[in-house]
Protein backbone atom coordinates (compact mmCIF):
# COMPACT_ATOMS: atom_id res chain seq x y z
CA UNK A 1 0.00 0.00 0.00
CA UNK A 2 2.81 2.33 0.93
CA UNK A 3 4.10 1.64 -2.50
CA UNK A 4 1.15 3.20 -4.37
CA UNK A 5 0.93 6.22 -2.08
CA UNK A 6 4.53 7.00 -2.83
CA UNK A 7 4.52 6.29 -6.58
CA UNK A 8 1.48 8.24 -7.75
CA UNK A 9 2.78 11.75 -6.94
CA UNK A 10 6.17 10.73 -8.24
CA UNK A 11 4.58 9.74 -11.56
CA UNK A 12 2.91 13.13 -11.78
CA UNK A 13 6.02 15.12 -10.98
CA UNK A 14 8.08 13.11 -13.42
CA UNK A 15 5.55 13.31 -16.29
CA UNK A 16 5.07 17.05 -15.91
CA UNK A 17 8.78 17.66 -15.51
CA UNK A 18 9.44 15.97 -18.87
CA UNK A 19 6.55 17.92 -20.40
CA UNK A 20 8.22 21.14 -19.32
CA UNK A 21 11.44 20.06 -21.04
CA UNK A 22 9.43 19.40 -24.20
CA UNK A 23 7.69 22.76 -24.07
CA UNK A 24 10.27 25.15 -22.66
CA UNK A 25 12.60 25.43 -25.66
CA UNK A 26 9.64 26.20 -27.93
CA UNK A 27 8.33 28.79 -25.51
CA UNK A 28 11.81 30.25 -25.24
CA UNK A 29 11.98 30.47 -29.05
CA UNK A 30 8.70 32.36 -29.31
CA UNK A 31 9.43 34.71 -26.39
CA UNK A 32 12.95 35.47 -27.59
CA UNK A 33 11.60 36.46 -31.00
CA UNK A 34 10.04 39.51 -29.31
CA UNK A 35 13.32 40.62 -27.75
CA UNK A 36 16.10 42.68 -29.22
CA UNK A 37 19.45 40.94 -29.59
CA UNK A 38 20.91 42.95 -26.70
CA UNK A 39 18.04 41.91 -24.48
CA UNK A 40 18.59 38.24 -25.43
CA UNK A 41 22.30 38.48 -24.68
CA UNK A 42 21.93 40.22 -21.31
CA UNK A 43 18.92 38.35 -19.92
CA UNK A 44 18.21 35.26 -22.03
CA UNK A 45 15.60 33.76 -19.71
CA UNK A 46 13.62 36.88 -18.80
CA UNK A 47 10.20 37.66 -20.17
CA UNK A 48 10.42 40.17 -23.06
CA UNK A 49 10.30 43.70 -21.65
CA UNK A 50 8.91 45.57 -24.62
CA UNK A 51 7.52 42.93 -26.99
CA UNK A 52 9.28 44.53 -29.91
CA UNK A 53 8.30 43.60 -33.46
CA UNK A 54 11.56 45.08 -34.68
CA UNK A 55 13.03 41.58 -34.96
CA UNK A 56 10.36 40.54 -37.43
CA UNK A 57 10.89 43.70 -39.48
CA UNK A 58 14.64 43.03 -39.55
CA UNK A 59 14.01 39.45 -40.60
CA UNK A 60 11.74 40.38 -43.48
CA UNK A 61 14.24 42.97 -44.65
CA UNK A 62 17.15 40.54 -44.54
CA UNK A 63 15.67 37.54 -46.32
CA UNK A 64 12.79 37.16 -48.79
CA UNK A 65 10.77 35.29 -46.20
CA UNK A 66 7.45 35.80 -47.95
CA UNK A 67 8.88 34.22 -51.10
CA UNK A 68 10.05 31.20 -49.09
CA UNK A 69 6.66 31.04 -47.46
CA UNK A 70 4.78 31.10 -50.77
CA UNK A 71 7.13 28.46 -52.21
CA UNK A 72 6.44 26.23 -49.21
CA UNK A 73 2.70 26.74 -49.61
CA UNK A 74 2.81 25.89 -53.32
CA UNK A 75 5.06 22.85 -52.89
CA UNK A 76 3.10 21.43 -49.95
CA UNK A 77 -0.29 22.22 -51.46
CA UNK A 78 0.37 20.77 -54.91
CA UNK A 79 2.13 17.67 -53.63
CA UNK A 80 -0.64 16.92 -51.14
CA UNK A 81 -3.21 17.29 -53.93
CA UNK A 82 -1.21 15.00 -56.24
CA UNK A 83 -0.82 12.43 -53.46
CA UNK A 84 -4.56 12.42 -52.78
CA UNK A 85 -5.44 11.94 -56.46
CA UNK A 86 -2.83 9.31 -57.35
CA UNK A 87 -3.13 7.37 -54.09
CA UNK A 88 -6.90 7.19 -54.00
CA UNK A 89 -6.97 5.97 -57.61
CA UNK A 90 -4.39 3.28 -56.83
CA UNK A 91 -5.90 2.32 -53.48
CA UNK A 92 -9.38 2.03 -55.01
CA UNK A 93 -7.95 -0.35 -57.61
CA UNK A 94 -6.09 -2.43 -55.03
CA UNK A 95 -8.95 -2.64 -52.54
CA UNK A 96 -11.93 -3.09 -54.86
CA UNK A 97 -10.71 -5.38 -57.60
CA UNK A 98 -9.25 -8.82 -57.23
CA UNK A 99 -6.86 -9.22 -60.10
CA UNK A 100 -4.14 -11.72 -59.37
CA UNK A 101 -1.37 -9.08 -59.34
CA UNK A 102 -3.12 -6.81 -56.85
CA UNK A 103 -1.35 -8.14 -53.77
CA UNK A 104 1.98 -7.84 -55.51
CA UNK A 105 1.18 -4.28 -56.49
CA UNK A 106 0.19 -3.45 -52.91
CA UNK A 107 3.42 -4.94 -51.60
CA UNK A 108 5.43 -3.07 -54.23
CA UNK A 109 4.01 0.24 -53.02
CA UNK A 110 4.38 -0.63 -49.33
CA UNK A 111 8.04 -1.50 -49.83
CA UNK A 112 8.54 2.23 -50.33
CA UNK A 113 8.00 2.86 -46.64
CA UNK A 114 11.13 0.89 -45.80
CA UNK A 115 13.33 2.25 -48.61
CA UNK A 116 15.83 4.88 -47.48
CA UNK A 117 15.34 7.13 -50.51
CA UNK A 118 18.02 9.58 -49.40
CA UNK A 119 20.57 6.96 -50.44
CA UNK A 120 19.37 7.35 -54.02
CA UNK A 121 20.09 11.05 -54.03
CA UNK A 122 22.93 10.94 -56.57
CA UNK A 123 20.85 9.26 -59.31
CA UNK A 124 17.97 11.54 -58.32
CA UNK A 125 20.13 14.60 -58.78
CA UNK A 126 21.20 13.41 -62.23
CA UNK A 127 17.60 12.50 -63.08
CA UNK A 128 16.37 15.96 -62.08
CA UNK A 129 19.15 17.50 -64.13
CA UNK A 130 18.19 15.45 -67.20
CA UNK A 131 14.52 16.36 -66.76
CA UNK A 132 15.59 20.01 -66.35
CA UNK A 133 13.81 20.15 -63.01
CA UNK A 134 16.75 21.37 -60.92
CA UNK A 135 15.99 24.72 -59.31
CA UNK A 136 12.27 24.33 -59.90
CA UNK A 137 9.51 23.76 -57.38
CA UNK A 138 8.47 20.73 -59.47
CA UNK A 139 11.52 18.78 -58.35
CA UNK A 140 10.26 19.06 -54.77
CA UNK A 141 6.63 18.48 -55.67
CA UNK A 142 7.46 15.22 -57.45
CA UNK A 143 9.72 14.05 -54.61
CA UNK A 144 7.14 14.66 -51.91
CA UNK A 145 4.41 13.07 -54.00
CA UNK A 146 6.59 10.01 -54.58
CA UNK A 147 7.66 9.65 -50.95
CA UNK A 148 4.08 10.18 -49.76
CA UNK A 149 2.43 7.60 -52.01
CA UNK A 150 3.31 4.40 -50.06
CA UNK A 151 1.91 5.44 -46.67
CA UNK A 152 -1.13 7.09 -48.28
CA UNK A 153 -1.96 3.97 -50.27
CA UNK A 154 -1.65 1.91 -47.08
CA UNK A 155 -4.04 4.15 -45.17
CA UNK A 156 -6.55 4.58 -47.99
CA UNK A 157 -6.59 0.90 -48.95
CA UNK A 158 -7.25 -0.01 -45.32
CA UNK A 159 -10.14 2.43 -45.25
CA UNK A 160 -11.61 1.28 -48.59
CA UNK A 161 -11.66 -2.29 -47.32
CA UNK A 162 -13.75 -1.40 -44.29
CA UNK A 163 -16.41 0.32 -46.42
CA UNK A 164 -19.56 -1.56 -47.48
CA UNK A 165 -19.89 -2.12 -51.23
CA UNK A 166 -23.67 -1.71 -51.52
CA UNK A 167 -23.63 1.95 -52.50
CA UNK A 168 -21.09 1.30 -55.23
CA UNK A 169 -23.11 -1.62 -56.57
CA UNK A 170 -26.19 0.57 -56.71
CA UNK A 171 -24.34 3.23 -58.66
CA UNK A 172 -22.89 0.60 -60.97
CA UNK A 173 -26.36 -0.72 -61.81
CA UNK A 174 -27.33 2.86 -62.61
CA UNK A 175 -24.57 2.76 -65.22
CA UNK A 176 -21.92 4.91 -63.53
CA UNK A 177 -18.31 4.31 -64.57
CA UNK A 178 -15.52 3.54 -62.12
CA UNK A 179 -14.23 7.09 -62.07
CA UNK A 180 -17.70 8.46 -61.37
CA UNK A 181 -18.23 5.91 -58.59
CA UNK A 182 -14.91 6.80 -57.00
CA UNK A 183 -15.46 10.53 -57.23
CA UNK A 184 -19.19 10.83 -56.43
CA UNK A 185 -19.88 7.87 -54.19
CA UNK A 186 -16.72 6.65 -52.45
CA UNK A 187 -14.53 9.67 -51.83
CA UNK A 188 -17.16 11.76 -50.03
CA UNK A 189 -17.41 8.92 -47.48
CA UNK A 190 -13.66 8.83 -47.05
CA UNK A 191 -13.15 12.28 -45.58
CA UNK A 192 -11.55 11.10 -42.29
CA UNK A 193 -8.94 8.98 -44.10
CA UNK A 194 -8.26 11.71 -46.66
CA UNK A 195 -7.83 14.17 -43.81
CA UNK A 196 -5.29 11.90 -42.14
CA UNK A 197 -3.31 11.58 -45.35
CA UNK A 198 -3.42 15.34 -45.90
CA UNK A 199 -2.08 16.12 -42.44
CA UNK A 200 0.76 13.60 -42.55
CA UNK A 201 1.93 14.61 -45.99
CA UNK A 202 1.58 18.29 -45.29
CA UNK A 203 3.89 18.04 -42.27
CA UNK A 204 6.43 16.02 -44.26
CA UNK A 205 6.60 18.37 -47.21
CA UNK A 206 6.43 21.56 -45.16
CA UNK A 207 9.31 20.55 -42.89
CA UNK A 208 11.62 18.68 -45.25
CA UNK A 209 14.98 20.20 -45.75
CA UNK A 210 17.01 17.47 -47.43
CA UNK A 211 15.63 17.63 -50.99
CA UNK A 212 15.65 21.43 -51.38
CA UNK A 213 19.20 21.40 -49.99
CA UNK A 214 20.23 19.25 -52.94
CA UNK A 215 17.92 20.44 -55.72
CA UNK A 216 17.53 24.18 -55.10
CA UNK A 217 20.27 26.78 -55.24
CA UNK A 218 18.25 29.74 -56.53
CA UNK A 219 17.19 31.89 -53.56
CA UNK A 220 13.83 32.69 -55.13
CA UNK A 221 12.92 29.00 -55.32
CA UNK A 222 13.77 28.07 -51.75
CA UNK A 223 11.26 26.73 -49.25
CA UNK A 224 11.28 27.86 -45.62
CA UNK A 225 13.61 25.17 -44.18
CA UNK A 226 16.46 25.88 -46.62
CA UNK A 227 15.65 29.57 -46.32
CA UNK A 228 16.54 29.18 -42.63
CA UNK A 229 19.89 27.81 -43.72
CA UNK A 230 20.77 31.01 -45.57
CA UNK A 231 19.42 33.13 -42.72
CA UNK A 232 21.69 31.38 -40.22
CA UNK A 233 24.59 31.43 -42.59
CA UNK A 234 24.51 35.16 -43.29
CA UNK A 235 22.91 36.92 -40.33
CA UNK A 236 24.09 34.81 -37.43
CA UNK A 237 24.78 37.82 -35.18
CA UNK A 238 21.23 39.15 -35.03
CA UNK A 239 19.71 36.68 -32.58
CA UNK A 240 16.41 38.50 -32.42
CA UNK A 241 15.90 38.01 -36.14
CA UNK A 242 17.08 34.38 -35.90
CA UNK A 243 14.49 33.56 -33.25
CA UNK A 244 11.87 35.43 -35.27
CA UNK A 245 12.77 33.32 -38.32
CA UNK A 246 12.54 30.05 -36.39
CA UNK A 247 9.19 31.12 -34.93
CA UNK A 248 7.73 32.13 -38.30
CA UNK A 249 8.94 28.85 -39.83
CA UNK A 250 7.16 26.82 -37.14
CA UNK A 251 4.05 28.90 -36.57
CA UNK A 252 1.85 27.58 -39.41
CA UNK A 253 2.36 24.00 -38.23
CA UNK A 254 1.75 24.88 -34.57
CA UNK A 255 -1.46 26.75 -35.41
CA UNK A 256 -2.76 23.88 -37.55
CA UNK A 257 -1.88 21.50 -34.73
CA UNK A 258 -3.96 23.37 -32.20
CA UNK A 259 -6.90 23.42 -34.61
CA UNK A 260 -6.77 19.66 -35.10
CA UNK A 261 -4.42 18.15 -32.51
CA UNK A 262 -6.28 14.83 -32.33
CA UNK A 263 -6.11 14.29 -36.08
CA UNK A 264 -2.42 15.19 -36.08
CA UNK A 265 -1.48 12.74 -33.37
CA UNK A 266 -3.68 9.95 -34.66
CA UNK A 267 -2.61 10.60 -38.24
CA UNK A 268 1.09 10.44 -37.59
CA UNK A 269 0.89 7.25 -35.54
CA UNK A 270 -1.65 5.50 -37.74
CA UNK A 271 0.77 4.62 -40.48
CA UNK A 272 3.21 3.05 -38.04
CA UNK A 273 0.64 0.97 -36.19
CA UNK A 274 -1.11 -0.53 -39.18
CA UNK B 1 -32.97 -3.31 -89.51
CA UNK B 2 -31.04 -6.33 -88.46
CA UNK B 3 -27.64 -4.87 -89.30
CA UNK B 4 -28.41 -1.61 -87.47
CA UNK B 5 -29.27 -3.52 -84.32
CA UNK B 6 -26.08 -5.55 -84.45
CA UNK B 7 -23.90 -2.49 -85.02
CA UNK B 8 -25.52 -0.89 -82.02
CA UNK B 9 -24.80 -3.96 -79.93
CA UNK B 10 -21.12 -4.08 -80.94
CA UNK B 11 -20.89 -0.41 -80.06
CA UNK B 12 -22.29 -1.15 -76.62
CA UNK B 13 -19.94 -4.06 -76.24
CA UNK B 14 -17.00 -1.86 -77.12
CA UNK B 15 -18.10 0.68 -74.57
CA UNK B 16 -18.43 -2.01 -71.93
CA UNK B 17 -15.03 -3.42 -72.81
CA UNK B 18 -13.50 0.02 -72.45
CA UNK B 19 -15.20 0.45 -69.11
CA UNK B 20 -13.84 -2.85 -67.91
CA UNK B 21 -10.40 -2.26 -69.31
CA UNK B 22 -10.02 1.36 -68.22
CA UNK B 23 -9.90 0.38 -64.56
CA UNK B 24 -6.34 -0.77 -65.13
CA UNK B 25 -5.37 2.86 -65.71
CA UNK B 26 -6.16 3.73 -62.09
CA UNK B 27 -2.85 2.74 -60.47
CA UNK B 28 -0.76 4.08 -63.37
CA UNK B 29 -0.15 7.68 -62.20
CA UNK B 30 0.98 6.51 -58.75
CA UNK B 31 3.15 3.81 -60.33
CA UNK B 32 4.87 6.26 -62.66
CA UNK B 33 5.71 8.83 -60.00
CA UNK B 34 6.70 6.24 -57.38
CA UNK B 35 8.67 4.19 -59.89
CA UNK B 36 10.53 7.10 -61.39
CA UNK B 37 11.46 8.96 -58.21
CA UNK B 38 11.81 6.16 -55.63
CA UNK B 39 12.45 2.77 -57.20
CA UNK B 40 14.56 3.83 -60.16
CA UNK B 41 17.06 5.98 -58.18
CA UNK B 42 17.73 3.19 -55.71
CA UNK B 43 18.37 0.69 -58.49
CA UNK B 44 20.48 3.25 -60.30
CA UNK B 45 22.57 3.80 -57.16
CA UNK B 46 23.28 0.08 -57.20
CA UNK B 47 24.52 0.15 -60.79
CA UNK B 48 26.46 3.38 -60.27
CA UNK B 49 28.49 1.69 -57.55
CA UNK B 50 29.95 -0.75 -60.08
CA UNK B 51 31.30 1.94 -62.42
CA UNK B 52 34.19 4.34 -62.49
CA UNK B 53 33.16 7.98 -62.31
CA UNK B 54 34.79 11.17 -63.40
CA UNK B 55 32.72 13.88 -61.81
CA UNK B 56 29.20 13.39 -63.13
CA UNK B 57 30.36 11.35 -66.13
CA UNK B 58 30.17 7.57 -66.00
CA UNK B 59 33.28 5.68 -67.07
CA UNK B 60 34.27 2.03 -67.37
CA UNK B 61 32.75 -0.90 -65.53
CA UNK B 62 34.79 -1.22 -62.36
CA UNK B 63 33.49 -4.36 -60.67
CA UNK B 64 33.86 -4.17 -56.92
CA UNK B 65 36.66 -1.61 -57.02
CA UNK B 66 34.59 1.15 -55.38
CA UNK B 67 33.64 -1.17 -52.54
CA UNK B 68 37.23 -2.31 -52.06
CA UNK B 69 38.47 1.30 -52.08
CA UNK B 70 35.84 2.33 -49.58
CA UNK B 71 37.17 -0.20 -47.06
CA UNK B 72 40.88 -0.26 -47.82
CA UNK B 73 41.98 3.18 -49.04
CA UNK B 74 42.67 5.99 -46.60
CA UNK B 75 41.02 8.23 -45.54
CA UNK B 76 37.85 6.48 -46.73
CA UNK B 77 38.11 3.46 -44.50
CA UNK B 78 38.85 5.40 -41.30
CA UNK B 79 36.04 7.81 -42.09
CA UNK B 80 33.67 4.90 -42.66
CA UNK B 81 34.37 3.14 -39.36
CA UNK B 82 34.39 6.41 -37.44
CA UNK B 83 30.95 7.33 -38.81
CA UNK B 84 29.65 3.77 -38.43
CA UNK B 85 30.52 3.79 -34.72
CA UNK B 86 28.62 7.04 -34.32
CA UNK B 87 25.55 5.56 -36.00
CA UNK B 88 25.64 2.60 -33.59
CA UNK B 89 25.88 4.97 -30.63
CA UNK B 90 23.06 7.02 -32.15
CA UNK B 91 20.83 3.96 -32.22
CA UNK B 92 21.71 2.71 -28.73
CA UNK B 93 21.27 6.09 -27.02
CA UNK B 94 18.05 6.81 -28.92
CA UNK B 95 16.69 3.47 -27.72
CA UNK B 96 17.51 4.40 -24.13
CA UNK B 97 16.69 8.09 -23.99
CA UNK B 98 13.90 8.39 -26.52
CA UNK B 99 12.20 5.01 -26.49
CA UNK B 100 12.89 4.02 -22.89
CA UNK B 101 11.59 7.32 -21.63
CA UNK B 102 8.66 7.24 -24.06
CA UNK B 103 7.71 3.78 -22.77
CA UNK B 104 7.66 4.95 -19.16
CA UNK B 105 5.70 8.11 -19.99
CA UNK B 106 3.18 6.18 -22.07
CA UNK B 107 2.69 3.82 -19.12
CA UNK B 108 2.08 6.75 -16.79
CA UNK B 109 -0.50 8.24 -19.16
CA UNK B 110 -2.08 4.82 -19.60
CA UNK B 111 -2.48 4.60 -15.82
CA UNK B 112 -4.88 7.55 -16.15
CA UNK B 113 -3.17 10.55 -14.70
CA UNK B 114 -5.04 13.80 -14.81
CA UNK B 115 -3.93 16.09 -17.63
CA UNK B 116 -3.18 13.18 -19.97
CA UNK B 117 -4.21 15.21 -22.99
CA UNK B 118 -1.95 18.10 -22.01
CA UNK B 119 0.97 15.72 -21.50
CA UNK B 120 0.45 14.06 -24.89
CA UNK B 121 0.30 17.41 -26.67
CA UNK B 122 3.40 18.70 -24.84
CA UNK B 123 5.52 15.68 -25.68
CA UNK B 124 4.37 15.76 -29.27
CA UNK B 125 4.83 19.48 -29.98
CA UNK B 126 8.57 19.35 -30.87
CA UNK B 127 7.76 16.78 -33.57
CA UNK B 128 5.95 19.51 -35.52
CA UNK B 129 9.08 21.57 -36.03
CA UNK B 130 11.31 21.13 -39.02
CA UNK B 131 14.49 19.26 -38.07
CA UNK B 132 16.50 22.21 -39.28
CA UNK B 133 14.57 24.48 -36.90
CA UNK B 134 15.23 22.02 -34.07
CA UNK B 135 18.93 22.01 -34.87
CA UNK B 136 19.27 25.79 -35.08
CA UNK B 137 17.12 26.42 -32.02
CA UNK B 138 19.26 24.12 -29.86
CA UNK B 139 22.42 25.56 -31.31
CA UNK B 140 21.32 28.94 -30.00
CA UNK B 141 20.25 27.48 -26.64
CA UNK B 142 23.57 25.66 -26.19
CA UNK B 143 25.71 28.57 -27.33
CA UNK B 144 28.53 28.83 -24.77
CA UNK B 145 28.49 32.64 -24.61
CA UNK B 146 24.88 33.71 -24.81
CA UNK B 147 22.84 30.52 -24.79
CA UNK B 148 20.04 29.92 -22.30
CA UNK B 149 21.27 26.50 -21.20
CA UNK B 150 24.40 27.60 -19.41
CA UNK B 151 22.46 30.42 -17.72
CA UNK B 152 19.96 27.87 -16.42
CA UNK B 153 22.80 25.72 -15.08
CA UNK B 154 24.22 28.78 -13.35
CA UNK B 155 20.85 29.59 -11.77
CA UNK B 156 20.67 26.05 -10.47
CA UNK B 157 24.13 26.33 -8.98
CA UNK B 158 25.58 23.84 -11.44
CA UNK B 159 28.35 26.02 -12.86
CA UNK B 160 30.60 22.95 -12.90
CA UNK B 161 28.54 21.57 -15.78
CA UNK B 162 28.79 24.71 -17.91
CA UNK B 163 30.65 24.12 -21.12
CA UNK B 164 30.54 24.36 -24.89
CA UNK B 165 28.53 21.18 -25.35
CA UNK B 166 28.62 21.27 -29.12
CA UNK B 167 32.23 22.41 -29.35
CA UNK B 168 33.70 19.56 -27.32
CA UNK B 169 34.31 16.33 -29.29
CA UNK B 170 33.46 14.32 -26.15
CA UNK B 171 29.96 15.73 -25.74
CA UNK B 172 28.90 17.01 -29.19
CA UNK B 173 27.47 13.74 -30.50
CA UNK B 174 25.69 12.91 -27.25
CA UNK B 175 24.15 16.39 -27.24
CA UNK B 176 22.87 15.87 -30.78
CA UNK B 177 21.41 12.46 -29.94
CA UNK B 178 19.67 13.88 -26.86
CA UNK B 179 18.19 16.66 -29.00
CA UNK B 180 17.00 14.06 -31.48
CA UNK B 181 15.36 12.25 -28.56
CA UNK B 182 13.69 15.50 -27.51
CA UNK B 183 12.31 15.76 -31.03
CA UNK B 184 11.10 12.15 -31.32
CA UNK B 185 9.87 11.52 -27.77
CA UNK B 186 6.21 12.37 -28.37
CA UNK B 187 5.94 10.07 -31.36
CA UNK B 188 7.25 7.20 -29.23
CA UNK B 189 4.81 8.02 -26.44
CA UNK B 190 1.88 7.89 -28.86
CA UNK B 191 2.98 4.56 -30.38
CA UNK B 192 3.50 2.93 -26.97
CA UNK B 193 0.28 4.42 -25.61
CA UNK B 194 -1.66 2.94 -28.54
CA UNK B 195 0.04 -0.37 -27.69
CA UNK B 196 -0.97 -0.22 -24.02
CA UNK B 197 -4.53 0.74 -24.92
CA UNK B 198 -4.94 -2.23 -27.24
CA UNK B 199 -4.24 -4.69 -24.40
CA UNK B 200 -7.52 -6.40 -23.45
CA UNK B 201 -8.63 -5.39 -19.94
CA UNK B 202 -9.54 -9.00 -19.10
CA UNK B 203 -5.92 -10.05 -19.30
CA UNK B 204 -4.92 -7.44 -16.75
CA UNK B 205 -7.77 -8.48 -14.45
CA UNK B 206 -6.69 -12.09 -14.74
CA UNK B 207 -3.14 -11.09 -13.90
CA UNK B 208 -4.34 -9.23 -10.82
CA UNK B 209 -6.29 -12.27 -9.66
CA UNK B 210 -3.15 -14.34 -10.01
CA UNK B 211 -1.48 -11.96 -7.61
CA UNK B 212 0.72 -10.06 -10.06
CA UNK B 213 1.42 -6.53 -8.85
CA UNK B 214 3.49 -3.54 -9.92
CA UNK B 215 6.73 -4.60 -11.55
CA UNK B 216 5.89 -8.26 -11.98
CA UNK B 217 2.67 -7.22 -13.73
CA UNK B 218 4.66 -5.06 -16.10
CA UNK B 219 7.28 -7.70 -16.74
CA UNK B 220 5.10 -10.77 -17.07
CA UNK B 221 1.93 -9.43 -18.62
CA UNK B 222 2.35 -5.96 -20.11
CA UNK B 223 5.79 -6.35 -21.67
CA UNK B 224 5.03 -9.46 -23.74
CA UNK B 225 1.85 -7.85 -25.01
CA UNK B 226 3.76 -4.71 -25.92
CA UNK B 227 6.10 -6.59 -28.27
CA UNK B 228 4.42 -5.29 -31.46
CA UNK B 229 4.82 -1.62 -30.57
CA UNK B 230 8.33 -2.17 -29.20
CA UNK B 231 9.15 -3.81 -32.53
CA UNK B 232 7.78 -0.88 -34.52
CA UNK B 233 9.73 1.68 -32.52
CA UNK B 234 12.94 -0.36 -32.65
CA UNK B 235 12.80 -0.74 -36.42
CA UNK B 236 11.89 2.91 -37.00
CA UNK B 237 14.64 4.09 -34.64
CA UNK B 238 17.14 1.79 -36.28
CA UNK B 239 16.38 3.08 -39.78
CA UNK B 240 16.31 6.67 -38.59
CA UNK B 241 19.61 6.31 -36.69
CA UNK B 242 21.40 4.94 -39.71
CA UNK B 243 19.95 7.67 -41.92
CA UNK B 244 20.80 10.43 -39.41
CA UNK B 245 21.74 13.49 -41.42
CA UNK B 246 19.66 16.65 -40.95
CA UNK B 247 20.38 17.36 -37.30
CA UNK B 248 24.13 16.83 -37.66
CA UNK B 249 24.18 18.96 -40.80
CA UNK B 250 22.22 21.77 -39.13
CA UNK B 251 24.31 21.83 -35.97
CA UNK B 252 27.80 20.82 -37.07
CA UNK B 253 27.86 21.28 -40.82
CA UNK B 254 28.79 18.74 -43.49
CA UNK B 255 32.13 17.96 -41.84
CA UNK B 256 30.46 16.48 -38.76
CA UNK B 257 32.69 18.57 -36.52
CA UNK B 258 34.38 19.15 -34.19
CA UNK B 259 37.11 16.82 -35.49
CA UNK B 260 34.64 14.43 -37.14
CA UNK B 261 33.22 13.63 -33.72
CA UNK B 262 29.62 13.86 -34.96
CA UNK B 263 30.14 12.43 -38.43
CA UNK B 264 27.55 9.84 -39.47
CA UNK B 265 27.38 7.60 -42.52
CA UNK B 266 24.73 9.74 -44.19
CA UNK B 267 26.73 12.93 -43.63
CA UNK B 268 29.85 11.22 -44.94
CA UNK B 269 27.83 10.02 -47.92
CA UNK B 270 26.61 13.56 -48.57
CA UNK B 271 30.19 14.85 -48.49
CA UNK B 272 31.35 12.17 -50.89
CA UNK B 273 28.54 12.86 -53.33
CA UNK B 274 28.27 16.65 -53.13
CA UNK B 275 30.81 18.12 -50.77
CA UNK B 276 34.16 17.16 -52.28
CA UNK B 277 35.53 15.10 -49.40
CA UNK B 278 36.91 12.46 -51.73
CA UNK B 279 40.52 13.16 -50.95
CA UNK B 280 41.19 14.55 -54.42
CA UNK B 281 39.65 11.52 -56.10
CA UNK B 282 37.26 12.30 -58.93
CA UNK B 283 35.44 9.00 -58.48
CA UNK B 284 33.45 10.38 -55.56
CA UNK B 285 30.13 9.35 -57.09
CA UNK B 286 31.25 5.73 -57.41
CA UNK B 287 32.45 5.70 -53.82
CA UNK B 288 29.35 7.48 -52.59
CA UNK B 289 27.10 5.02 -54.40
CA UNK B 290 29.08 2.11 -52.96
CA UNK B 291 28.59 3.58 -49.49
CA UNK B 292 24.86 3.99 -50.18
CA UNK B 293 24.60 0.34 -51.23
CA UNK B 294 26.47 -0.88 -48.14
CA UNK B 295 24.28 1.22 -45.88
CA UNK B 296 21.13 0.11 -47.64
CA UNK B 297 22.03 -3.58 -47.35
CA UNK B 298 22.98 -3.13 -43.70
CA UNK B 299 19.62 -1.53 -42.87
CA UNK B 300 17.64 -4.06 -44.90
CA UNK B 301 19.41 -7.17 -43.53
CA UNK B 302 19.25 -6.11 -39.89
CA UNK B 303 15.64 -5.00 -40.10
CA UNK B 304 14.64 -8.30 -41.72
CA UNK B 305 16.60 -10.39 -39.19
CA UNK B 306 15.16 -8.47 -36.28
CA UNK B 307 11.59 -8.78 -37.52
CA UNK B 308 12.05 -12.49 -38.09
CA UNK B 309 13.57 -12.99 -34.64
CA UNK B 310 10.81 -11.06 -32.90
CA UNK B 311 8.12 -12.90 -34.85
CA UNK B 312 9.56 -16.19 -33.72
CA UNK B 313 9.79 -14.97 -30.16
CA UNK B 314 6.20 -13.84 -30.25
CA UNK B 315 5.09 -17.26 -31.41
CA UNK B 316 7.07 -18.89 -28.60
CA UNK B 317 5.27 -16.78 -26.03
Amino acid sequence: MNHTIWTKPFYYVFAFFVASISLYPILLMILSSFKTSTEIFTSPLAFPKSFTLETYRNLLEQIPFMTFFMNSVIVSGVSVALILVTSSLAAFYIARFTFQWNNMLFFFFLMGMMLPIKLGIVPLFILMKDLELLNTLWSLIFMYTATGIPLSILILTGFFRTMPRELEEAARIDGAGNLRILWNVVLPLMRPALGTVMIIQFIQSWNDFFFPLIFITDDMKKTIPVGMLSLFGEYSADWGALFAGLTLASLPMIILFFIASKQFMEGLTQGAIK
Amino acid sequence: MKSAASSKSTHLKKQRNWKRWSIHLFPIPALIIYGLFIVYPLFAALTYSFFEWDGMVRGEFAGFKNFVDLFTLQPFSDLFWNAFGHNILYFVLQMIFQNGLAFILAYIIYKKVRGAEFLKISYFLPRLLSVIVVGFLWKLILNPNYGAFNVILENLGLEALQKAWLGDPDTALIAIILINSWYGLGFGVLIFLAGFQSIPKELLEAGKLDGATGLSMVRRILLPLMVPSIMIMTVLTFIQSFEAFELVYAMQGSEGGPYSSTDTLAVYFYRLAFGGSSGGSSSAIGLGSALAVVLFLFIAVFTALYLKYMQKKQVDM
